[in-house]
């Protein structure tokens, strides 16, 4: 009964989880009961994408009404590649949270923090699963009101006006997404997303869809930080608690990236998005753009979280090149380093917030020396990094691997070289760490000797581990990618 | 133990080895005492495949998928076999040597250097009995990565700016131009696996095609160092001399050479290149890169940096051979990779006792010091003698099938390399022996005596193995041969 139940669990847990936290208040309790309701979150994504695998996709109705009137609830290989994403990320940075934040929060606020952390759970996984765009709109509101908290509650002042930046342009893209909905919505009757695939193409005014097509596009940009509306994002990423940057860094942008793949290959179809606009053409030379800017941009920035915020803004330039390509090989590569940065950019989040503990302070000058140091840190900063750059044996070679592929098989060798070539910049931006924790004396800044606490590092490595994991046994990352992909060309399910 | 298992030991061992080292790291006898076992682990393992290997058997390992249809898989074939034979049985002869370096020059960060040096030995391996580009490729990157901490072993200024050369063109290379290569063989062939006689014979590339990608692997594969991506080996002087001797005369260099190998063999297939005639423009390259490093060689005063260039034109007696693509140059090329191997390692374990005994490093200063140092300098002018090619040493014997290979094909202009690049070793490493031995030391230098023991047990085995090579070249030989499809 309650297996059947698993798709409106998956976010109804952690969703009563945040009352709960509030009602109970104590740091402690709210802890363990965030920790509890994500880590259930984890373990029905993983039970659902097992599910899927064998038996195809799922359809839930919320209130057992049907759809398209009632609400529905769909996990496809798609969807469960990212609920498990959310859910994983969302658990070992609630189980991080522990030590982190309370060095971080006066007491008396810490269950606020476990209370919004499940709300932006919810509302991510929320954005995920639902079938019903308007339903989405609504996930993708809770999710965003409770990372303006979070963004919010960090230590230095400048934090606050990073959430005001983050709510303006948030609120913004939001709104973007609704109109385009409501337009949808006037066109074809229906707020279903699988219903509106089916009618969008014999909807009464092309101008409607076609204004949705770029309202949607604008909206759901913002939220994925696509250049050049990425201006929100260092700095959220830079003074936000570090366990909100590992969380935020590795899961909302992925969610947004879903987002516009559900709108663009489940809504629209391929063809009506290269007929009404050309899209492919401006979303590739917006990724080339990002890719460059944002990577040369990280290169000479002296705050770690900034530098790695920047090297976001250029890793989603990858995924979005990836849809560009709208081929099988390049939509496989966008899914499956959507997984892969998530992992790998939280790995190094969760990493560099165990510098900051210690350190008080993530600045370039606080790495000096902390080869020896903080030596299990430094070794995990430095395999998440190598995964970053996309050496073999790490998660972000295979994306790379398929981004070639896919510009391989397209003929565009040019795009080859680009991709690449790019890869180098980020192996210079992570080498400014190496060279600093490595071949540099300890300056002033650096820490005394001694560890990121436990509680904080075994996250973290849980994640380096999950890089180097899955860039060596990928038949479960690779195989769900390419089956997504198929799913969005609309080949097998 | 089966093939399996002993490909796996073989793997394995050298990383176990890592993980006991960094444990005894505080005893520094017990660290040594596990360095040494580990090595003499690792040679046991080799040896137990080689048997099999020479009855024609290809032991196989397949473990992980590491991507769809390209698993991470091993195959012992004879050129792996070859490779891993003098890569590890020297891994013991350095590992005495390093004792006696690391101790008598009081280095620091003792520990750090025995793991990484294991590491290297473990990734070598990986390279060695890879049966498959993508794996090979883990283990190539793998090795670029774990022997960057040995090249800036210092710390210093110039370490640091060594080592960013060293990554720059090892990394810069290997992902810009050889990644891309591997990848659309994959687009193309829809394998990677090593075959004998090629996977890209059936793809439907057009001959401009096969030749642009030989030129992205050719290029890419950085480790080989040919002109223009050479820069690197230079750079990679700045590490301790043990680590120059083992890794840059042998495990990282001969990586290289001896991917460019198995890519011509066993990717684009011997037959299919001499066919469509892609690679005609090879040799010339080779040939420059032979000539020019000779010039450069013979142009240097340091000893580290003479003996770099050296190599750098030695690699290239590889890739020319290779490139000739006549079953006795590939077969010249094959045991090019072992006999340079012992004579490189040999002058390096040289040049390394010099600077501990005396702390010269200037080729200017070493007039006289054959009288102080008999035994350095002896087996120094048997390493030179072996990289001229004069008999009975072992360096004779490949340059003598390279010389029978070139004349088969018919390569007018190899004939004429490998003759000018003769007179050339002889030019640069000839002197060396002549001030040693024949001119008197000047007047006021310190007295000093020969290197620390461990320094000359090492070096003189080696001397004794590039005398007894040819006497003893019945194996390395039967791999030579079995790789270009003679024989057995």
């Amino acid at each position: 009964m309650t297996l059947a139940h698993l798709p409106a669990l998956v976010v109804v847990v952690p969703l009563l989880a945040a009352p709960l936290a509030v009602l109970l208040r104590r740091s402690s309790a709210a802890w363990a009961i965030a920790s509890a309701a994500c880590a259930f979150s984890f373990a029905a994504a993983l039970l659902l994408a097992a599910e899927v695998a064998a038996q195809g996709p799922i359809s839930y109705h919320l209130g057992s009404w049907p759809p398209p009137w009632g609400i529905e609830y769909r996990v496809d290989a798609l969807s469960a590649f990212v609920l498990v994403l959310v859910s994983g990320i969302g658990t070992l940075t609630a189980l991080y949270a522990w030590r982190s934040i309370a060095a971080e929060l006066p007491r008396d606020q810490l269950y606020l923090y476990y209370a919004m952390h499940c709300l932006c759970v919810a509302g991510l996984l929320g954005m995920t699963i639902t079938g019903d765009a308007f339903n989405l709109f609504v996930f993708m509101e809770i999710a965003s009101l409770s990372s303006y908290v979070l963004i919010a509650l960090g230590r230095d002042r400048r934090a606050l006006l990073a959430a005001y930046q983050y709510l303006i342009l948030g609120t913004i893209g939001a709104t973007f997404y609704v109109i385009g909905v409501g337009l949808l919505y006037l066109a074809t009757g229906t707020l279903n997303i699988a219903d509106l695939a089916e009618r969008l193409p014999q909807a009464a005014s092309p101008r409607a869809v076609l204004a949705a097509l770029a309202f949607i596009t604008v909206g759901v940009s913002l939220k994925l930080a696509l250049f050049p509306l990425h201006f929100w994002l260092p700095n959220a990423y830079a003074y936000a608690p570090s366990a909100v940057t590992a969380f935020l860094a590795a899961t909302a942008t992925k969610v947004s990236v879903y987002v516009l793949l559900r709108f663009y290959f489940g809504i629209f179809g391929l063809q009506l998005v290269t007929e009404l606009l050309p899209m492919r053409e401006i979303l590739l030379a917006l990724s080339l753009v990002a890719i460059l800017t944002a990577s040369l941009v990280a290169l000479w920035q002296a705050d770690l979280k900034r530098l790695f915020a920047y090297s976001s803004v250029a890793q989603i330039g990858y995924i979005t090149l990836g849809i560009s390509m709208a081929s099988h090989d390049g939509l496989t590569a966008a899914v499956v380093h959507l997984f892969n940065h998530g992992i790998t950019k939280g790995a190094l989040f969760l990493l560099i917030g165990g510098i900051a503990l210690r350190a008080r302070g993530a600045s370039l000058e606080c790495a000096r020396g902390l080869g020896r140091s903080m030596p299990l840190t430094s070794l995990g900063v430095v395999i998440a990094g190598l995964s970053l750059i996309g050496v073999p044996g790490t998660a972000g070679f295979v994306s790379k691997w398929y981004l070639v592929l896919g510009a391989i098989e397209a003929g565009s060798w040019w795009l080859v070289a680009f991709v690449v070539a790019t890869s180098l910049i980020a192996a210079a931006y992570v080498w400014r760490f190496v060279e600093a924790a490595y071949l540099s004396a300890p300056g002033a800044r650096t820490p005394e000797p001694g560890e990121t606490p436990a509680t904080m590092l075994v996250p973290a490595w849980i994640l380096v581990a999950a890089c180097v994991g899955f860039g060596l046994q990928t038949s479960w990352s690779v195989g769900t990618a390419q089956r997504a992909a198929a799913l969005l060309l609309g080949g097998a399910p | 133990m089966s093939g399996a298992q002993l490909i796996a030991a073989a793997l394995l061992v050298p990383a176990a080895g890592a993980a006991g080292i960094a444990l005894a790291g505080r005893w520094p006898n017990l660290r040594e005492s596990v360095t040494l076992a580990t090595a003499a682990a690792l040679l046991a393992c080799v040896l137990g495949l080689l048997p099999a290997v020479l009855a024609g058997e290809r032991p196989q390992l397949a473990v992980l998928e590491m991507l769809p249809g390209i698993a991470l898989g091993f195959r012992v074939e004879p050129l792996g076999m070859l490779f891993a034979l003098v890569a590890s049985s020297l891994w013991i002869v350095n590992s005495v040597y390093s004792i006696g370096y690391m101790r008598g020059n009081d280095e620091p960060r003792q520990t750090r250097f025995y793991v990484c040096f294991a590491l290297a030995l473990a990734a070598t391996m990986g390279i060695a009995f890879s049966a498959n580009l993508l794996t090979l490729f883990l283990f190539y990157e793998m090795l670029t990565l774990v022997t960057w901490p040995l090249v800036t072993h210092h710390g210093d200024d110039e370490a640091r700016a060594g080592g960013r050369t060293y990554l720059g063109f090892l990394l810069g290379t290997s992902i810009v131009l050889l990644l891309p290569a591997i990848i659309a063989t994959w687009a193309f062939a829809g394998t990677l696996e090593f075959v004998h006689g090629g996977i890209l014979r059936g793809a439907g590339l057009s001959n401009a095609a096969v030749g642009g990608l030989l030129a992205l692997y050719m290029f890419g594969i950085g480790k080989a160092a040919l002109l223009p991506f050479h820069r690197w080996l230079p750079a990679a002087m700045v590490a301790p001399t043990p680590v120059s001797a083992l890794l840059h005369a042998v495990a990282v260099v001969k990586a290289g050479v001896f991917t460019v190998v198995k890519v011509i063999v066993y990717v684009f297939g011997v037959e299919t290149l001499a066919e469509v005639r892609a690679a005609d423009w090879l040799p010339t390259v080779a040939g420059f890169t032979i000539i020019a490093a000779s010039i450069v060689a013979l142009r240097s005063d340091n000893l580290k940096r003479r003996l770099a260039y050296s190599t750098v034109s030695q690699l290239s007696y590889v890739v020319l051979a290779a490139s000739l693509l006549t079953p006795l140059s590939v077969a010249a090329a094959a045991l090019h990779i072992a006999a340079h191997a012992v004579g490189k390692i040999t002058l390096f374990f040289a040049a390394g006792a010099i600077y501990t005994a005396s702390h010269k490093t200037e080729v200017s200063q070493l007039d006289g010091i054959g009288r102080r140092m008999p035994w350095t300098m002896g087996a120094f002018a048997i390493g030179a003698l072996s990289l001229i090619g004069i008999p009975p040493a072992a360096g004779f014997l490949s340059k003598w099938m390279m010389f029978q290979g070139a004349a088969a094909a018919g390569h007018h202009v190899a004939l004429a390399v490998l003759a000018l690049s003769t007179l050339l070793n002889a030019a640069y490493f000839l002197p060396i022996v002549h001030a040693a031995f024949l001119r008197q030391p000047r007047a006021g230098e310190a007295v000093h005596g020969e290197a620390p023991k461990p320094m000359l047990v090492a070096l003189a085995l080696t001397a004794v193995a590039t005398l007894g090579l040819p006497f003893l070249a019945a194996v390395p030989l039967a791999l030579a041969r079995a790789t270009a499809g003679i024989g057995p």
